[in-house]
């Protein structure tokens, strides 16, 4: 498949399932200028060996089906075309794939759990995995990513007509690990897509969600939790493809950074396209700064191409802890560093609380206290 | 019987460019268990300077000066341990501080000022109790604290906050402004509920006499310039009601 050109807006127009069709990135591109490519141990130039080994293991819920397939599965890739090197990367390299498929109509009562665990950080592995829910079907799933890797995957969500899927993301790697992930979500007509990445562990983590719409009324909300610490790079890339009318898309991420070269960066892209009309679409990416010495790039963009709007907005902010919010609880008695871990736990905890699975709600909680120990 | 003792307390402002601005220029009061002292003064007069430093706010500066709470240095401690050792501060803004609920955060403030945590009924009982008395709809224990709460829900809360934490001595800042007349009644009412044991201390600050009719004073004292300009009982209020405040600010400013 060759190079396709979307000329009519200036974000994410290049898409080739081929790697040779992206140059090695230099670190200058926009979509690689924050990210600190030494790091990436060659998943962006060809030089990583495809040696590793990420182990994937699933807990199926009834009424699912969950299938290791090969790569030549011709259900594999329809639903996107990769937009970056390291995407096509992990297209041309994955040995194997995960399929999850909820048939017709057929509404889960358990959550789909897909467990990633790591067992060496010293050569790369490729994945791809693709949730596929037909009509009318409802499922969630939970995706887990723990141990040491050197991983770049790409993770398809194809939402069908009047289908509604909620998916979370757990990124709890070890301190070692470098993790760089596309999570492509296409909806049907009036299909219902809930995402949540949970960003914690790692050495480098760089996630790149996107949503496109396949028809009218299709609606998507991306939640995202991170906790940064000292020398982690964690990145998250929003983009939401508006081109059919009446759709609505929700971003809301955020995240706490503590101690030095803590970086964490967060781009939302939304287009709306010409042909959008009555989009509704909101982002909003906060940060809360816990010490000196951290980093962070936050940097919201809408295109919008057509004016039959419903709504369209974007906000971005980066702070310290409020002093008069430590000074409210303090002067009632709590302690300096209770009252910092209240606040935070609130910050975080707006959208920990939307997390619909409770264990893990309950498992994000504890890792979130984990952090807040450190 | 507990007392707290501000004396000769001179507090300053900000230490940019602009250098220090005193505000407080020499506090004296006492006030013991079982009274309630009303302090009244026009705006800018450092009523509000007077509440926050007593309870530490680090914006502000004591210069020279000592606050004790039953001999204990006050100064000495850290915010919070001011409010265990028996010291309350009810806002005259409230913050807002989202994704803390009003039931966490009243929990956790009732472990650390006793020392231990309630058990999660009889607490859940205790707090029913305590926003039934003061007319607050039980749905906002699970909302975030002060967020998006009318003015006088705000102060109903500290109002509930001071009746669950039973400090020794409870400065309120300023706790019937923006209040109507029923809601100035419950939170008064709520007031009085705390002080009826006669073994706390109430320092009224407000800018108007209005809540005076609610709560009682022992004693009045006029606040201008950053001092204590006069002090009497209760008829003096009664004076600042029909007379304002201008001789005062004169004094004040001549002082």
């Amino acid at each position: 498949m060759g190079l396709e050109q979307r000329p009519v807006s200036t974000l994410h127009e290049r898409a080739s399932f081929d790697v040779a069709d992206f140059e090695v990135p230099t670190g200058r591109e926009e979509e690689w200028r924050f990210t600190p490519l030494r790091r990436l141990r060659g998943l962006h130039n060809g030089t990583a060996e495809a040696h590793g080994k990420v182990i994937a293991e699933a807990v199926a819920a009834a009424g699912a089906t969950v299938e290791t397939v090969g790569r030549e599965d011709p259900r594999l890739g329809r639903s996107f075309v990769p937009a970056d090197r390291v995407s096509a990367q992990a297209w041309a390299s994955f040995a194997q794939a995960t399929i999850v498929t909820v048939p017709k109509e057929t509404e889960l009562t358990e959550p789909v759990v897909l467990r990633l665990r790591g067992e060496d950080a010293s050569a790369a592995s490729f994945g791809h995995t693709a949730v596929v829910l037909e009509p009318f079907a409802r499922a969630t799933v939970v995706l887990e990513h723990r141990g040491a890797a050197t991983y770049a995957d790409n993770v398809e969500f194809v939402v069908g007509d009047g289908a509604s899927l909620s998916v979370i993301g757990l990124q709890d790697w070890d301190d070692d690990t470098v993790h760089v992930s596309y999570q492509h979500a296409r909806l049907g007509r009036d299909a219902r897509f809930v995402s949540h990445n949970v960003t914690l562990g790692g050495d480098l983590v760089r996630i790149s969600p996107s949503v496109v719409y396949d028809g009218p009324g299709g609606d998507a909300e991306l939640y995202g939790v991170y906790f940064a610490d000292g020398g982690q790079h964690l990145e998250h890339r929003l983009f939401v493809d508006h081109d059919r009318p009446r759709c609505r898309s929700r971003v809301d991420y955020r995240g706490a950074l503590q101690d030095a070269d803590a970086h964490a960066v967060w781009i939302g892209d939304v287009v709306i396209r010409a042909e959008a009309e009555g989009t509704d679409t909101y982002e909003l990416n906060r940060n809360l700064v816990l010490t000196d010495g951290t980093r962070v790039d936050s940097v919201p963009n809408l295109e919008i191409l057509t004016g039959e709007v419903v709504g369209a907005g974007h906000a971005s902010a980066s702070g310290r802890l409020d002093d008069e919010h430590l000074f409210y609880l303090q002067a009632r008695g709590i302690t300096a560093d209770e009252a910092r871990r209240m606040v935070v736990r609130g910050f975080l905890g707006q959208l920990v609380e939307r997390i619909e699975v409770p264990e893990v709600r309950a498992k994000v909680e504890e890792a979130i206290e984990a952090e807040l120990d450190r | 019987m507990a007392t707290l003792e501000i004396r000769d307390l001179h507090v300053s402002v900000g230490d940019g460019a602009e250098g220090a601005k005193e505000i407080l220029r020499g506090v004296d009061l006492t006030i013991r268990a079982g009274e309630t002292h009303a302090i009244m003064g026009p705006n800018g007069s450092g009523k509000s300077t007077l509440a926050y430093a007593i309870s530490g706010h680090p914006k502000y500066t004591v210069t020279s000066g000592s606050v004790t709470l039953d001999g204990e240095d006050v100064l000495a401690m850290s915010v919070d341990e001011r409010a265990r050792a028996g010291l309350f501060l009810a806002m005259q803004y409230p913050v807002e501080v989202p994704g803390v609920s009003v039931s966490n955060f009243l929990r956790s403030a009732v472990t650390a000022v006793r020392g231990e945590a309630p058990k999660l009924r009889d607490f859940a009982k205790e707090m029913k109790g305590a926003m039934d008395a003061l007319s607050i709809d039980p749905a906002f224990a699970q909302r975030s604290l002060n967020e998006g709460f009318s003015g006088g829900e705000k102060k109903r809360h500290e109002i509930l906050q001071l009746e669950m934490l039973k400090p020794k001595i409870a400065v309120l800042d300023e706790t019937d402004s923006g209040l109507d007349v029923d809601a100035l009644k419950v939170v008064s009412e709520g007031v009085n509920r705390f002080s009826a044991g006669g073994e706390t201390g109430i320092l009224l600050i407000t800018h108007y006499t209005r809540i005076l009719r609610y709560v009682k004073p022992d004693f009045v004292h006029v606040f201008a310039g950053g001092r204590v300009v006069a002090a009497g009982g209760p008829e003096l209020a009664d004076v600042l009601e029909n007379e304002g405040y201008e001789k005062y600010v004169k004094a004040g400013a001549s002082a």
